[in-house]
This record gives C-alpha cells, structure tokens and sequence, in this order.
C-alpha cells in the first residue's frame, strides 16, 4: 500500500509501530505531487525542503507517539500565513509577498508535530466557487480534469482528493470548505463561527470566515480540528473556552433525532443527488435514527443576503490592498498618490475582487445602504432564528445535500456570476447562522462525487463530527 | 437599475480604474446580481433587528500601554514595504 493513501489515523498508527518513518511518507507524497499538480494544479507552493526537514525532525524525536499529527503530511489554503513562505491568497497583487508571521493556526500545527507540505490554490482572496478566479489558474477535479474542483478550498481539496497530502487546512465563507470537498469526494467541516483562530487568515468578509479542515474521513477532520481550536487573545471573535461544550459521546444512532429541511430538496437539485441523500436517510432510519421534515422558511432569502453581506464586508477588507505598505505597488511609475492606489489595485486585483468590491461598496453607499445591507441584515437575524427554533425543538442535527449539482465543466460559469453564485445555495445560511456542518461523501453521479451535509447546532462540533464518523 | 454613471461613481470610491468595456460588463452583471436580491424587500422585516453573532460579542481592549514588539518582525515587516526611507514606509504628498 502506498504510504500517501493512508488515513491520518492508519499513519499515526504506522509512525508509531515503526513501520515506516514520516520522511517515508511525506516523500510518498511529494511523489504523488510531482506526478500529478502539473495536471491538477493544487498546489501555488511546494515545501519540499522545508516537509523533509520537518519529517526528519519528527522522526528523530519520535514525537507521534505523543501527538497523532507529528510527522503528518497537512497542505495548506494560501491565504493562511505561514512564516517566511510566500502567501498569494490566488492573487497577483500578493504574488511576490511573504508572510512576516505564522497565523494561529499554523502555530497550533507546528507545535503539534504535523509537517507543512505546501500552500494550496485557491479564488483569488477566497471569491469563487469553481477555483477558476485563482492568478495562479484553476485547479482540475481529480475525477475528472474537465470539471472544476468547486471553490473557493479548490487546491485543498483536490490536494487531499488526489493523496497528495493526508489532510489540509481551507477557509469556509459560504461554502469554500464544503463545497469543494463535495466536488471532489472528501470530507470538509466548516466550524461554528469563532471556534479556531482566524488569526493570520487573510480576511474576506470577516462576519462569515472560518477555517476548516477537509481529510479523507471525518476522524481525520476531527483530529485536525482539536489540534487548531480554542481560544485566541488575537481574535476578537474567538470564543472563550468557558462557551464550549462538553465532548459529545454518540456511539450509535439509535435515537438521534435528524431534521431533514425541506426546503434543501425543492426545485434546483439534481434528482439523482437527491435519490443518493434520501437513501442515505432511510438507512439512517433503519438504524434507529429518528428522522423529521422540518422548515427553515427564511431558506429562500439566504444567497440574497449572503451576497450583499459578503460583498459589503470585502469592500471593506480590501481597502488595504493600497500598493504602499506591501503587495503588488506601482509607486515607481505613478505620480500622484491617486494614481498609486488606482494602477496598483487595477492591475493586481483580478475581476471578480473587482466586482465584489464594487458591489459591497454599492449596497453600503448613501442612499443604498437601508435597501440592501440593513434589510439584508435583519433577514439574517430572521435566517439564525429558523435554526435556533428547529433546533429548540431538540434535534441533532440536520442533514441537506452539500450542493445542488455535482462539479461542473470548466469555463461553464465563469462569464455568469449569478449562476456561479447559486453553487453556494446550499452552504450559506450556514456561514450565515455562524453553525458549524460537514460535507461527507456519499455515492456518485456519473463518476463525480456527491455531498451530504451534517449541519449541527451552535457549538455542538463535536456531535456532528461524531454523527458523521458514525455514518455508514 | 444601475447606471454607467454610478459605476463610475463606486469604482471612484473603491478606487479601481475602469475602461469603457469594463463599466458596461460591470453594469451588466452588478444589475443582474442586484435584481436578484431585490426579492428581499418580500421579507417581513417590521420589527426585526439587524443580525448580532450568537454569543453576543463586545469589543476587545488591551491595556492602553506600548508594548515592545517581537524585534524579529519588524524587519520582515518593512522588507515587504514597496518603497521606504530607513525605517519609515513612504507615501507620496497627498495634498498635491
């Protein structure tokens, strides 16, 4: 068996029985790199040095018998700063940067033992959802190169789809964790909003970011999740640990009451997606789960709002891309200070920054701003209370399709922004409700892989990443 | 309906330079993305409040004190800085 298609778990367990060394394994899958990101493409950075480096270290000191993620191969999206390694987040105007600092969570990683194996593509600053919007070219489906990765953890995923890697850390806004690791077959989880450090993540709308981790199975999710939450002085978000809830124990799932929303599985969703999901639920039920339709009625209303909020809080968050404190700069060649900002922004900020930028600056603009970003506003306080009364009425969890379709063909979407954005249908309430879900694999359509998503309510991470190791 | 005139007008604000093609690509697109989250205005809102997140958070303030800051970041710091003067990142006159 090659060494790159083990699970974290089987790896830790080989680490330490001494079937092989962590310098095995990561060059296992430094191989698989080489072979395959010239088609794939899931990798801006590779960290062959430094992994090697890291590896060795582990070994010598045998640090995996203490801690399951040392000497572990982990990719990471790049828009996540690890120290002195170039951080693009996809864009030409981060190209040449290099991050000055390690954010929280690579310092997390780094303490436990896992070894960085390289900085994966992505949307440029996180705004896609097909990876398509990348300078640095889109990342291909490991199912099949035609079709796209989904976005905006496009390499993440492709990078763990294709055993390039053990596990890897992405950012979810709306679905950037989820959605590609139902396009590509993996398993992703988006955290509830403040649990792991967003700490040296380049932001994009920071009422919605989050960092997740995608792996093979929901066990490795798991065990990347423990090793980067918890509480950050660094984060104003961040929850402080007296907020978190006791582990959860499910070992089975007699009993588990599943909310199913009927909403999800109304006009839009492919039947065959639809088929796979509700088989899986019969086969919840025969297992004793307890399974009710319920109704998010504000469902409807949630990609309105999420795309005046998300654009609203980029326009704003992107306002430091200026060409004078690093970045891309045309300070040489303007001569004016208006000139600096315009030519720098222009030719580094590729067209979708552009048009969110635009359109987040138009809904919060004089005259705008009560139509679009305070009604949009108010219907997400009305889109967090549909979850917070199912969820009263004492449900687990919920269970929806991760995506409407399955990944879709390259060059499909990208003149059509609104039918990109409808990709995200599934995944933004969410985001909006700051509630933690996963998407696990669950079958195929014609060869590409379909989701299910387990979304959970506020700070019960742990329960849904226990339902969703415990579903066949 | 989004005017050329207001694109113009948000591209100033954001301070991206556009061509003639570029605001009527823009203009396209904008007004279809804001056609379609004008179905919001068929939600009930009286008497709704704007969204706060879950757990209610407050700012948070450090201690009003200079701290000395980690001498190796420094340096990295003003090694991305486009264009300095010593230790200073420079801008161009604003007033001009």
């Amino acid at each position: 068996m090659e060494l790159n298609t083990l699970t974290i778990k089987q790896a830790n367990q080989g680490l330490k029985n001494g079937d092989f060394s962590s310098e095995e394994l990561v060059k296992s899958c430094l191989k698989i790199i080489k072979s395959k990101n010239s088609k794939i493409n899931a990798f801006i950075t590779i960290l062959e040095k430094q992994s090697l480096q890291q590896a060795k270290k582990v070994d010598a000191k045998k640090s995996f018998k203490k801690n399951i993620l040392a000497g572990i191969p982990i990719a990471i999206k790049d828009n996540i700063l690890v120290k002195d390694i170039p951080c693009t987040a996809g864009s030409k105007i981060l190209e040449k940067y290099k991050a000055t600092y390690d954010a929280t969570v690579i310092k997390k990683l780094k303490q436990a033992g896992a070894v960085l194996i390289g900085k994966t593509n992505m949307d440029e600053f996180a705004m896609g959802s097909s990876n398509e919007t990348s300078y640095f070219g889109p990342v291909k489906n490991p199912h099949s190169l035609n079709c796209v990765p989904g976005g905006s953890s496009g390499g993440s995923a492709a990078a763990v789809a294709s055993q390039m890697c053990l596990g890897s850390l992405g950012s979810d806004t709306g679905g950037s964790v989820r959605q590609p690791a139902s396009f590509c077959g993996v398993v992703g989880f988006k955290p509830t909003y403040g649990l792991v450090s967003r700490y040296g993540l380049i932001a994009t709308a920071s009422s919605l970011d989050q960092i997740g981790p995608l792996a093979q199975t929901a066990e490795g999710a798991k065990i990347i999740l423990d090793a980067i939450k918890g509480y950050d002085t660094l984060d104003s978000t961040s929850i402080k640990k007296s907020f978190l809830l006791p582990q959860s124990n499910i070992k089975n799932l007699k009993g588990v009451k599943i909310g199913i929303p009927k909403e999800y599985f109304q006009r839009g969703l492919d039947f065959q997606i639809k088929s796979i999901i509700m088989k899986k639920i019969d086969d919840l039920a025969k297992q004793g789960a307890i399974i009710k339709e319920v109704s998010l009625p504000h469902t409807e209303y949630a990609l309105a709002v999420y795309y005046i909020i998300m654009p609203a809080e980029i326009s704003a968050n992107l306002a430091r891309y200026d060409g004078i404190k690093y970045g891309l700069s045309s300070f040489k060649k303007s001569k004016h200070l208006l000139d600096v900002y315009l030519d720098s922004r222009s030719q580094g900020l590729g067209e979708e920054v552009k048009r969110r930028i635009m359109l987040g600056a138009y809904s919060l603009s004089a005259g705008h701003k009560e139509d679009y970003y305070l009604r949009a506003q108010k219907v997400r306080s009305l889109i967090k209370r549909d979850f917070t009364k199912v969820f009263e009425s004492g449900l687990d969890c919920l269970i929806t399709p991760t995506t409407p379709t399955t990944a879709f063909s390259l060059g499909d979407k990208i003149d059509d922004p609104l039918a990109m954005y409808l990709s995200d249908i599934c995944t933004a309430s969410v985001n909006l409700a700051g509630l933690p879900a996963i998407s696990l694999p669950v079958g195929k359509v014609k060869n590409l892989p379909a989701g299910l998503q387990i979304i959970g309510n506020y700070l019960e991470d742990d329960k849904i990443l226990q339902i969703a190791k415990i579903i066949p | 309906m989004i005017d050329e005139e207001q694109i113009q007008h948000i591209a100033g604000l954001v301070k991206i330079k556009l061509t003639d093609s570029d605001v009527k690509k823009y203009q396209k697109q904008l007004g279809s993305i804001l056609d379609y989250v004008d179905h919001l205005k068929k939600a009930k809102i009286q008497g709704i409040e704007p969204y706060e997140d879950l757990i209610g958070s407050k700012n948070v303030f450090r201690e009003d004190k200079s701290l000395t800051f980690d001498p190796e970041t420094n340096p990295r710091l003003l090694k991305e800085v486009p264009e300095k003067y010593d230790r200073f990142i420079k801008t161009k006159n604003p007033l001009q």
